[in-house]
């Protein structure tokens, strides 16, 4: 019969796929991870990881495990610290010498020298290279040279940077910028080893730094196995036997192979499972203030925000909101009120202050009716509050925004979200100055100094200027605060300009983020450093 | 059957060039992904501008589709944003995808099929109108509501299995993601083995089977569900293609980095080369699934002669 | 050998079973068994339509009784909500945010604490009108397509074949969420232009497969031999004999169609507040499914009541159509 027979042949071909497939699948797929190593969740990095092309969390914690740059933030903190940087000298805030301490390696044993460094800045800057964060070269003198904004580069080299020795060189910038050394320990500033630039894509798809852990693969979009770095010369020795990445689809998944004993570490716990948090773990949870802050930034390019009494209206939406039951109710006190524009992790010292936004950030539905009527009402009658439905759970937190300021003014269609569905569609509409209203802003300091907070976000033309709110008040005590040597005073000029932001209402303050995370009992000592990544290399595996 | 075969794959040449163009169009009104790259700043124009170049999207869209596609016929399907080669994306996520249609395929033929011809055999029983009832429950939950319940209960509740799918994903822990995937087509294989159960039932041939007294064993596995499967092996033929591409939901859900991961990450990021290169590879399963079951058919089917 | 006993396409089994998408309906079913003839002789000699047939049988049909019922009570509440809850969907107290069942909220308070029940009702709407517009565009986009290639055969049927082969290879959800994330609008047209853009193929297969069989009638022959025009061919004489394979598949479709808009709310493209759909709160209320369930299964739950009623619709229908299965 001649069908039975092709059927036969269809069951053989079948079988044989399976089998294929099935040893294709292969590996080891066991519980928490090997012994001595701990298994973490993680997300795609977005970039290709290399130091100056990662602006995320993802990628920043693999940057943080693989490289030491010259400085370190404390990860208790946040002081920045000298790491590699035996001595950064200057004398007139523009020109730093910088020596580099001897006896660092990178993992394949090449020595971290100035040229490391040198190398690896220039490259970050080249705009050939496509480095999204080339930016932060931006204060070095030649960085337009280099990375011109129209047209090709001239040079290969910032004319800024020179080497000087082995282990010294010089740096040259364009304006005078004191707290310029705080900044190096951002992860564009780290050292890169020659097999970087002489073989790239090898080096891509298994990096080497300089850091306590050495990558041992890296599947991408699935895995990465870092393992401890035997002879790491610093000081912060990895406590574990290494680290194994997994990437999950979304952080509700993450935290229930968490609570099933799949995996040992979340770093982001959902706020949906923050009820079950005492449950599932008890005490293996942890909640610290992080470097972020949540605001509603308002499209000033729009006359209908920006009117003779937007300043009231502005204030007035800030009094409607109901911010201790939001981050009460939604966020289960995981995020605090915000009492300013800064965030807690700076200090007092650093120019944190519980009091500067007073009563414009205080909920009072009374007042907040009475502002926004003499500010003229919400243009239109009704508002829609953008933001990015692709990631996190900012449709809980908008709508309640929404929902209690509906409730203050007593009109249920005043506020109401607006998701947009990706997250460069989202950005694409701020760039373009297209924002319909009030829209999600977040800021996560990139070093833990009040002009980070500051300058990038409410700065006339400043990258991170979304609203594009100017005001020049404001622009002269920033320039009058970079030009100050004297730290204190700086901090002081710098809160008069926050006051500035206050009186106006730039960008409504909501609350600041903490960094949250969730364990296993096979690990412990577990701590957040001031950028929400875990310290995974102070992680003992019990 | 030669000549056939050579019309179906000309046909299928203008099929894929439509099918991958529409798909090009529709990600390119999505508008430009570059300013998604920079975090919550401005790219400074530089930057973008180079990026711009260096993918391609400076160019107007019906060169950057020319380019792409001359690019496909080489192997090459473009970059992914974080610098990997799609094709190595899919070197990573179609064999899981394939693991997983497969259990879902198994699942199809074993329950879907079992329960057709039982339910066909016994038309207007209380067994029959019970699985009827059940199989339009099963289509009428959507997939997510199911995968989130099944997922609750039988991973977190219970324990029974494991919440998250490992990034090796063997094939013990794809089997509950593989019955939600295939739950609602599941439930229509079932109904369709039913009522063809139910018509050939009546036909003359099974009549003359049981009146020249043959075993009923015999009679139901010889004949009956032999010529009643053909429209049944049609549909999982066909539904090869969707499964592989609806798997959005099911791997979002229980944590599989298959295509149906790659896709949602590549939409969510605006990455055209990503989605435009799984698409393609879609489009030709689904039409080579088609063609496979077109001969199938035929030899399923005596009847049936292509010339 | 013998020429194929199909149409020149050749593509039999794949128009048999082209519903693998997912809006996948049970046309494989239908396809396998379109009605031929138009007329049926009753017990009485007297001729009575396929229609008065099929409406006698429906009356009598238990499950076309219930599923209508249901379906008659969505379409008065989601013309008029407030009969049924006197509460505002929009307002919303975030005190009571994730409180179960209570005196004066039955279903409990979802996330933001807006009352579940009025939602629940509210909602109604927004998935009727998907249902009922997705479908109607599907319909008629699908069956003038389908209609024209099978009446006219040849080189419009080649190509208005390949044009339904294209759209049918892109995966539905696929297309939704690439065509629906950059939407701003809050209305629902975007989505129910989407599943009319991606919906006819399948409408169009079947009325295709109908226009020919219908055709091939002596009837039709003699009109035409009698000089009928085309158009007259098409409006009097093939589509009211072709139409009730549409007729069931649509029905069915409309459902599912239902059940898509969810799906792509849960996957975060669908539709946007302040529009109240079952969609948006299942996909809201899904991250706290282990905490507050209610917040999932009463939107769940009218959803798949809803989707369930339009299923068993168009199955008592299709029974009803299909002489062959009396």
């Amino acid at each position: 019969m001649r069908g039975a027979t092709h059927a036969r042949w269809a069951v053989c071909a079948v079988a044989v796929a399976l089998t294929a497939t099935a040893c294709g699948g292969g590996g080891d797929s066991g519980g928490g991870g090997a012994s001595g190593i701990v298994s973490a969740s993680w997300g795609d990095p977005q970039n290709p990881l290399e130091p100056a092309n990662t602006n995320e969390v993802q990628g920043g914690k693999v940057l943080d495990m693989l490289f030491r740059g010259l400085k370190r933030y404390d990860p208790k903190t946040g002081e920045a610290q000298d790491m590699l940087a035996e001595k950064i000298d200057t004398t007139d805030s523009t020109n730093f010498t910088i020596t580099v301490k001897d006896g660092w390696t990178f993992s394949n044993g090449e020595a971290v020298t100035a040229k490391s460094f040198v190398d690896a800045w220039n490259y970050g800057a080249d705009l050939r290279n496509n480095q999204r964060n080339a930016y932060f070269f931006g204060y070095i003198e030649g960085y337009d040279k280099i990375h011109p904004d129209s047209g090709e580069p001239t040079t290969k080299t910032l004319s800024g940077l020179k080497v000087t020795g082995e282990r010294t060189f010089t740096v040259k910038l364009s304006q005078k910028f004191s707290t310029w050394p705080e900044t190096l320990g951002y992860s564009a500033f780290a050292p890169l080893p020659q097999a970087f630039f002489s073989d790239h894509d090898s080096w891509l798809a298994k990096p080497v730094g300089n850091g306590p852990y050495a990558v041992d693969s890296y599947s991408r979009g699935s895995q990465m196995s870092l393992r401890k770095w035997d002879d790491y010369p610093g000081s912060d020795k990895a406590q574990n036997g290494g680290v194994d990445l997994k990437v999950y689809t979304d952080n509700n998944t993450a935290y229930t192979d968490l609570t099933a004993g799949n995996l040992d570490l979340v770093d982001d716990v959902p706020a949906s499972q923050l009820k079950n948090v005492k449950a599932d773990l008890g005490d293996r949870y942890i909640n610290t203030p992080a470097g972020i802050i949540q605001t509603l930034a308002f499209p000033f390019y729009d006359d209908a925000w920006n009117g003779p009494n937007g300043e009231k209206l502005r204030t007035g939406l800030s009094r409607a909101i109901n911010r201790q039951q939001i981050t009460d109710t939604i966020f289960q006190k995981t995020r605090t009120p915000a009492k300013d524009w800064t965030s807690p992790v700076l200090g007092e010292d650093g120019g944190f202050s519980d009091t500067l936004c007073g009563d414009a950030c205080d909920y009072n539905p009374t007042e907040a009716k009475k502002l926004v009527a003499e500010g003229g009402g919400i243009p239109g009658g009704s508002m829609r509050v953008s933001y990015n439905a692709d990631t996190g759970s900012h449709k809980d937190w908008v709508d309640a925004v929404c929902n209690s300021i509906n409730n203050a003014l007593g009109n249920d269609r005043a506020c109401v979200g607006n998701p947009i569905g990706t997250f460069a569609d989202f950005r694409n509409q701020i760039t373009q100055s297209k924002m319909p209203g009030p829209f999600r802003a977040g800021w996560q300091m990139d070093y833990p100094l009040i002009q980070n907070f500051l300058q990038p976000l409410y700065y006339t033309n400043a990258s991170s200027n979304d609203g594009k709110w100017t005001n020049d008040e404001f622009d002269k005590l920033v320039d009058q605060a970079n030009a100050e040597s004297d730290t204190a005073k700086a901090v002081e000029t710098f809160k008069q300009a926050e006051e500035v932001v206050r009186d106006q209402m730039a960008a409504i303050p909501l609350w600041y983020q903490n960094g949250s995370a969730g364990y296993s009992t096979r690990i412990s000592n577990v701590k957040l450093n001031p950028f929400s990544v875990p310290v995974y290399d102070e992680i003992k595996v019990n | 059957m030669g000549r056939y075969v050579i019309r179906r794959l000309l046909q299928m040449i203008p099929v894929f060039f439509g099918a991958t163009l529409l798909i090009f169009l529709m990600v390119n009104v999505m508008g430009d992904p570059i300013a998604g790259l920079c975090g919550q700043r401005q790219c400074d124009p530089a930057t973008a501008a180079q990026l711009r170049k260096e993918f391609g999207l400076d160019k107007p869209v019906w060169q950057q589709y020319l380019t792409y596609m001359g690019h496909v016929f080489t192997g090459d399907f473009g970059t992914a944003f974080n610098g990997q080669p799609v094709t190595e994306l899919m070197a990573s996520a179609f064999p899981v995808t394939i693991r997983l249609t497969i259990v879902a395929i198994c699942f199809e033929i074993i329950i879907g099929i079992t329960l057709g011809v039982l339910t066909g055999l016994r038309r207007g029983r209380p067994i029959d109108t019970t699985i009827l009832l059940l199989t339009l429950v099963v289509i009428s939950v959507p997939t997510f509501v199911t995968g989130l319940l099944l997922q609750l209960l039988l991973g977190v509740e219970w324990g029974i299995i494991k919440p998250a799918v490992s990034p090796e994903a063997p094939f013990n822990e794809l089997l509950i993601p593989g019955l939600v995937l295939a739950s609602v087509s599941l439930a229509y294989v079932t109904r369709l083995t039913r009522t063809s159960i139910a018509e050939n039932a009546r036909s003359d041939y099974v009549r003359t089977a049981k009146a020249k007294g043959l075993p009923r064993r015999r009679v139901i596995t010889r004949h009956l569900l032999r010529n009643s499967l053909i429209p049944v092996v049609t549909f999982i033929g066909t539904d090869i293609g969707a499964l592989m591409g609806g798997a959005i939901v099911t791997e979002r859900i229980f944590n599989i980095h298959g295509v149906g991961y790659q896709l949602y990450q590549g939409i969510v990021r605006q990455n055209t080369q990503t989605v435009v290169g799984f698409v393609t590879v879609l489009v030709l399963v689904f039409l080579l699934a088609n063609l496979i079951v077109d001969l199938l058919y035929a030899v399923l089917d005596p009847r049936i002669r292509y010339a | 050998m013998p020429e194929p006993r199909y149409d020149d396409d050749g593509a039999i089994a794949s128009t048999g079973a082209g519903g693998a998408m997912d809006l996948a309906t049970s046309e494989g079913e239908t396809l396998e068994r379109t009605p031929g003839g138009p007329l049926g002789t009753g017990p009485e000699g007297k001729p009575r339509s396929l229609w008065s047939d099929a409406w006698r049988d429906l009356r009598r049909n238990p499950v076309f009784i219930i599923s209508g019922l249901i379906i008659v009570f969505l379409v008065i509440i989601s013309i008029w909500p407030s009969l049924i809850a006197s509460g505002n969907p929009l307002q919303c107290d975030l005190a009571k945010a994730q409180q179960g069942s209570q005196p004066g909220a039955p279903f409990g308070y979802n996330g933001q604490g807006c009352d579940v029940y009025t939602r629940v009702v509210y909602g109604a709407r927004t998935s009727v009108t998907v249902g009922v517009c997705a479908t109607l565009g599907v319909a008629l986009l699908g069956s003038v397509l389908g209609g024209l290639a099978g009446f006219f055969g040849d080189g419009w049927d080649s190509i208005l074949s390949r044009l339904t082969d294209i759209f049918f290879g892109i995966p539905v959800i696929l297309g939704g969420l690439v065509l629906l994330s950059v939407v701003s609008s809050t209305t629902v047209w975007p989505v129910v232009g989407f599943m009319v853009l991606l919906g006819w193929p399948q409408i169009s297969r079947i009325a295709r497969g109908s226009v020919i069989t219908a055709k091939q009638n002596d009837y039709v022959q003699a009109a035409r031999a009698l000089g009928a025009s085309n158009s007259r061919l098409l409006l009097r004489h093939i589509a009211p004999n072709a139409v009730a394979p549409v007729i069931v598949v649509a029905t069915i479709a409309l459902g599912t169609f239902i059940s898509l808009e969810a799906t792509l709310s849960y996957l975060g493209a669908g539709l946007k507040p302040p529009t109240v759909s079952w969609g948006i709160d299942i996909s809201s209320a899904s991250p706290y499914i282990r905490n507050a369930p209610h917040m999932l299964l009463w939107p769940a739950g009218a959803l798949a009541i809803t989707v369930l009623a339009f299923i068993m619709l168009g199955d008592a229908v299709r029974d009803a159509l299909d002489p062959k299965l009396r």
